[in-house]
């Protein structure tokens, strides 16, 4: 059988280079097996992060031949025959070494984020319906892969705007809330305001490189946007809660932990 | 040397999956200052592998179900060799540890009336297994994490803590680690430390466990004057991936089993039928018409054969493919596009049909798996007080894999879940009890701590040695040979002596590059503790002279009354470390009392 | 929604500041990939470009946009629908006209459905990404040196979506009352045409573009928390739910059938073309 030839990014916060590494190609094998040959041989010092290998955990996401890919379930033989493969860090996120970044960015975020708050626990636990909590299981099968952060262009191609915006794996997070029948919060100015909702231009990124196929733009951002609308630009919703009396939460107000 | 990071805390959690988050949790609950140090990023850890569900008796599918039921099936599917306090906590509490969850966030699939909805999974007598289609795990770690992140927790990721300290009274009083990123050092002094660290499946060459599962928990707690039980016993699940090769091992769900699958060998046969043991014949159907007749209505025929303990059918499958009727790939066929339609298996099966069709290239709604045995679960661990999870060691406590006892010699699909939240809360509660009755904070002892950066340090002294990831892998190929599901005298005793070997050559490990993010040297510090419980393992191997649960002896092919009895408990009683010996004595399991034994008089009536 | 009142403490965010900065690993190119992602906005914009330039001259040129009795046809093209001005066409308007408004009665109108497709999240994303590269194509850099999105002025203004769907509807009633219409020939009868065919299309078409638009998901009842406690919006939203799955190629197959019927009727009502008579 041929060869693969890879050409990985080697380097740190000081700069690096991409260095080439030929290995015998394996029948079945995903990109990850050759990083950990490459590892176990010519570079034993090569950085990758990853976990469980089986597309569950999200911790091997790189950037393959220039895609956000997750370097477990990316088969060899998927890859362009006879042609060189890169394999480079996540683009939007700081460099620590080779292949593994500072993803500490989306765990900002997710402190950020006022958890669930549902009322008081009845007496043989809560009722749902199916219908309702598969709304929110959609987006909670997210594995934290953060390739959709990645790819998006509003933090991709623009640092500054990391400092107000949440991205697309917590859009997701804000929509399964905002769609969980017990929830007593209202976070739509949160997110508006704080959370940058506003930035996503729906171009469909997150949606293309999500390796669980969660469909977020359709799903969950274009439903939020739809909310904020409901709660901040359309002037017949606004009359309706003016004569029925209804409130909505400031973002103020609905930033805060449940107990 | 330069200036150590330090952080003092009232309680340390190490370890952030199921069990760990839940300690965390508590204790964060109560006020205290408490740190999570976790190996990989947060929500990374195994538990994201559990797939089936979580096990507890809620009696929402069946009304009939409850936790005497659930305590004997757990019992009886770790031959009794359970720690009875441990089966019986878990049984009683884990439904409220499961619906505590939804509080949290969680969203599980309903009943028609909304409660939680419950599936049928091996071992089990009712259908007890609250569960998110196949991806329970990952439901149960990130719903801690939110709720962990939400207190506020401050979070040491990708952090690996290499030895516990310990004051002069032989306490714990906290831990060495290093930043992975970064290579440096860091130490905390805490008042409690939980050990919440998992298994040890890397060790084999063939397993579902990640790069993590090295048994840093079970080591370190040992190095610090923990004891260790029941090692021997590791479970193999019956269904790994069996090819391609790079994904040999790789998990797939009971859930499969549990929804209808059935498995088959190379003449089409539904072999299972020929491999029900005596103790489970008279709640397992006869025939294939009985068996199917159930998954409908669990009245109106007994369990498929299939449904069986893990480990029964983990060996069932190892027969098959050694009487030459296995799979082209050296499995047997795992079958659910024959009997459910193909919509009905993308929705219950998602995770499954997306991992075969990407990484196998097979549509499972149109053809059979290839599955066989993969190193799955060690049910030995940190011996521990039931109702406090408290280890030999004052200020230890451990949760979860890590712990022993909960599983007797195999452990039934759904309670390894329902073990991390039952435990991992108690756990954290005993740990806050001991932080908030300690009036000082602790103080480490500076030469120990010296003492535990220099050995971890000391393979980058040498300018030549062993290469890390052949020893790794020539343990991985040690322990898959010589200990592997089906275990003889002379082999188990040919792998000790080779161990001893390994870890003569581990102690002149030698890595080049710098400290940051080094894998090399990362896996350098790691194989301490898969030696370490791999021997373990070994030793257990070698005294245990019949088969039992996750210990399957081909000379000792009968389970033994009499060891029925014991636990192999293995210490370090002098010298602490890496290269101090290890001994193993057998010793009494705890006496069940009357009215729990009465739960198993009145079934054999 | 009503507000719980809440006891619980406010989230400290002060502690989590955002760290911006730090080295991106990887080769300092606008992309690494080496397939033809370009392709894909060559293609928006070229079609893109034809719908408005053909659009544009059709508005203006304000003729032969309506086949009528003289023809024993009743057929209007859907940029001249509802007619408006004063300078209509006999026969072409059906109600009040605008007496002041003597230019073509197309630019009366179109702002609306215009304004329908401009605001659309499906066509949002295709001019975003070939027009503006913000981005050209998935992890290929914008080309921009800031960058707000939609969050102030003027791109804010995309959240009116939803009245230019209200609209939408309107038109679409307007548009299949013309296609019921077309089934009368004056002076012959009822029967069907060609023309008939293309107006019932387009009018099919736009009322599946519009359905399956995200906002109409969210009004039917995307915006309820509960659906069992919404049994009905809930049937409404699994209604709609498969067309707006296909909301992509409804906008693309309407933009055309549009432009199509227009041409159709231009080419019927020149006389270039007879409208084939079926029964």
């Amino acid at each position: 059988m041929s060869d693969v030839v890879m050409h990985v990014w080697r380097g740190d916060a000081d700069g690096g280079q991409f260095e080439e590494y030929t290995v015998p190609k394996q029948d079945g094998e995903v990109v990850l097996d050759v990083i950990h040959r490459i590892q176990a041989t010519e570079a034993p010092d090569l950085a990758c992060r990853w976990n469980c290998k089986a597309g569950k955990c999200g911790s091997c996401s790189a950037e393959i031949n220039g895609k956000p890919r997750l370097m477990c379930m990316t088969r060899i033989d998927t890859l362009p025959e006879g042609e060189t493969i890169t394999v480079t860090p996540m683009r939007a996120f700081p460099i620590i070494r080779d292949l593994v970044t500072d993803v500490s960015f989306n765990y900002e975020q997710a402190r950020k984020v006022p958890a669930f708050n549902p009322p008081p626990r009845p007496e043989g636990g809560y009722r749902m319906s199916q219908v309702d909590v598969e709304r929110g299981q959609e987006f909670r099968k997210c594995i934290e892969c953060f390739m959709c952060q990645d790819v998006c262009h509003v933090i991709r191609d623009h640092e500054e705007n990391k400092a107000r915006y949440s991205g697309p794996r917590f859009f997701i997070r804000y929509a399964e809330l905002e769609m969980h029948p017990l929830d007593t919060n209202d976070r739509r100015d949160l997110v508006r305001e704080e959370m940058g909702l506003g930035m996503c231009n729906i171009t469909k990124c997150c949606t293309e490189v999500c390796p669980e196929h969660i469909k977020i733009t359709d799903n969950a951002i274009i439903p939020l946007k739809e909310r904020v609308v409901d709660a901040d630009y359309d002037p017949i919703a606004w009359l309706g809660r003016k004569i029925l009396r209804r409130t909505k939460r400031t973002a103020e107000q609905a930033a805060v932990q449940p107990d | 040397m330069s200036e150590i990071e330090h952080h003092d805390y009232d309680v340390i959690v190490i370890g952030a999956g199921g069990a760990g988050l839940r300690a965390a949790i508590e204790a964060k609950g109560r006020g205290l200052r408490v740190a999570l140090v976790c190996k990989s990023l947060l929500g990374k850890a195994h538990t994201v592998m559990a797939e089936g569900g979580v096990a507890a008796a809620m009696g929402n599918v069946y009304a009939e179900d409850n936790w005497k039921v659930h305590f004997r099936d757990t019992m009886r599917g770790g031959k009794m060799l359970n720690h009875w306090r441990m089966a019986q906590l878990h049984a009683q509490e884990s439904p409220d540890r499961v619906q505590e969850l939804e509080a949290w966030g969680a969203l599980f699939d309903r009943t028609k009336d909304g409660k939680i909805l419950q599936r049928d999974f091996g071992g089990h007598r009712y259908a007890r297994l609250a569960h998110v289609g196949d991806r329970t795990g990952l439901e149960l770690i990130r719903t801690l994490q939110q709720r962990a992140v939400s207190m506020d927790i401050d979070v040491f990721m990708e952090c690996k803590v290499v030895r516990l300290t310990t004051d002069d009274d032989g306490a714990v009083n906290g831990a060495v680690a290093y930043w992975r990123p970064t290579g440096e050092f860091v130490t905390f002094g805490a008042k409690s430390v939980v050990l919440a660290t998992g298994g040890v499946g890397k060790s084999w060459k063939f397993t579902s466990n990640s790069w993590e599962s090295t048994g840093d928990g079970h080591a370190i707690a040992m190095w610090a004057g923990a004891s260790l039980i029941d090692m021997e016993c590791v479970q193999f699940h019956p269904t790994g991936m069996v090819w391609p090769l790079s994904v040999r091992g790789i998990l797939v769900t009971e859930g499969v089993r549990g929804d209808g699958g059935v498995l088959r060998n190379s003449d089409g046969k539904r072999f299972m039928f020929e491999y029900v043991a005596d103790m489970f014949r008279a709640e397992t159907a006869e025939s294939e018409d009985e068996a199917d007749r159930w998954y409908d209505d669990h009245t109106a025929g007994r369990r498929p054969p299939e449904l069986l303990p893990r480990d029964e059918v983990a060996r069932s499958i190892n027969s098959e493919v050694k009487a030459g009727r296995g799979s082209p790939h050296g499995g047997v066929f795992l079958d659910i596009a024959s009997r459910r339609t193909a919509d009905d298996i993308r929705k219950r099966l998602p995770s499954m049909y997306h991992q075969f069709m990407e990484l196998a290239g097979v549509d499972i709604t149109r053809e059979a798996m290839e599955v066989g045995p993969t190193c799955h679960y060690i049910m030995g661990g940190v011996q521990v007080d039931p109702d406090t999870a408290a280890t030999a060691v004052p200020g230890l406590y451990a949760a979860g894999e890590v712990a022993g006892g909960m599983h007797g010699s195999n452990r039934l699909g759904g309670n390894s879940l329902s073990d991390l939240i039952v435990f991992g809360r108690r756990a954290g509660i005993a740990a806050a009890d001991r932080a908030e009755s300690m009036a000082r904070e602790p103080k480490l002892n500076q030469a120990q701590v010296t003492e535990y950066i220099d050995e971890a340090l000391a393979p980058f002294t040498r300018d030549s040695g062993e290469n890390p990831y052949d020893l790794q892998h020539e343990l991985q190929e040690l322990m898959q040979a010589n200990v592997g599901i089906i275990r003889n005298e002379a082999e188990v005793v040919e792998a000790l002596e080779k161990l001893d070997e390994l870890k003569q050559r581990a102690a002149n490990v030698a890595v080049g590059g710098g400290r940051a993010y080094n894998p090399g040297w990362n896996l350098a510090t790691d194989l301490p503790s898969m030696l370490t419980v791999s021997t373990c393992t070994a030793q257990g191997a070698r005294d245990r002279r019949e088969s039992r649960g996750g210990q399957t002896r081909e000379d000792f092919p009968k389970a033994d009354p009499e060891l029925g009895k014991v636990n192999f408990v293995q210490r370090q009683p002098s010298g602490r470390g890496f290269s101090s010996e290890i001994t193993i004595t057998p010793e009494p399991l705890p006496v069940m009392p009357d009215e729990l034994m009465a739960i198993f008089e009145e079934e054999s009536k | 929604m009503t507000t719980v009142e809440n006891p619980a403490t406010r989230v400290d965010n002060s502690h989590t500041p955002v760290v911006l900065g730090g080295t991106r690993g990887g080769p300092d190119t606008p992309t690494l990939r080496k397939d033809r992602w370009w392709l894909a906005p060559v293609i928006t914009v070229t079609i893109l470009t034809s719908f408005v330039g053909y659009a544009t001259w059709a508005a203006f040129v304000n003729k032969n946009y309506y086949a009528g009795s003289w023809m024993h046809r009743d057929l209007i093209s859907p940029f001249y629908s509802p007619c408006l001005a004063a300078s209509c066409v006999p026969g072409a308007s059906h109600g009040p006209v605008i007496s002041f408004w003597t230019i073509s009665p197309a630019l009366l109108i179109l702002i609306f459905p215009l304004g329908f497709r401009m605001t659309c999240y499906y066509y949002r994303r295709a001019y975003y990404r070939s027009f503006w590269w913000a981005p050209p194509a998935c992890s290929v850099s914008d080309s921009h040196k800031s960058y707000s999105g939609e969050s102030k002025f003027p791109l804010i203004f995309q959240n009116v979506h939803r009245y230019f769907f209200y609209f939408g509807l309107v038109f679409n009633v307007i548009l299949t009352y013309d296609a019921i219409l077309a089934f009368n020939q004056p002076g012959i009868g009822v029967g069907v045409t060609v023309g008939t065919l293309v107006l019932c299309l387009n009018a099919t078409l736009l009322w599946l573009y519009s359905l399956s638009c995200h906002a109409c998901r969210h009004l039917c009842g995307g915006q309820v928390k509960s659906f069992s406690a919404h049994p009905i919006r809930h049937k409404f939203w699994k209604l709609v739910t498969p067309l707006n799955a296909k909301h992509m190629q409804f906008a693309w197959v309407s933009l055309f059938v549009v432009a199509l019927t227009d041409l159709y009727v231009r080419l019927v009502a020149s006389g270039t073309i007879t409208d084939f008579r079926l029964f």
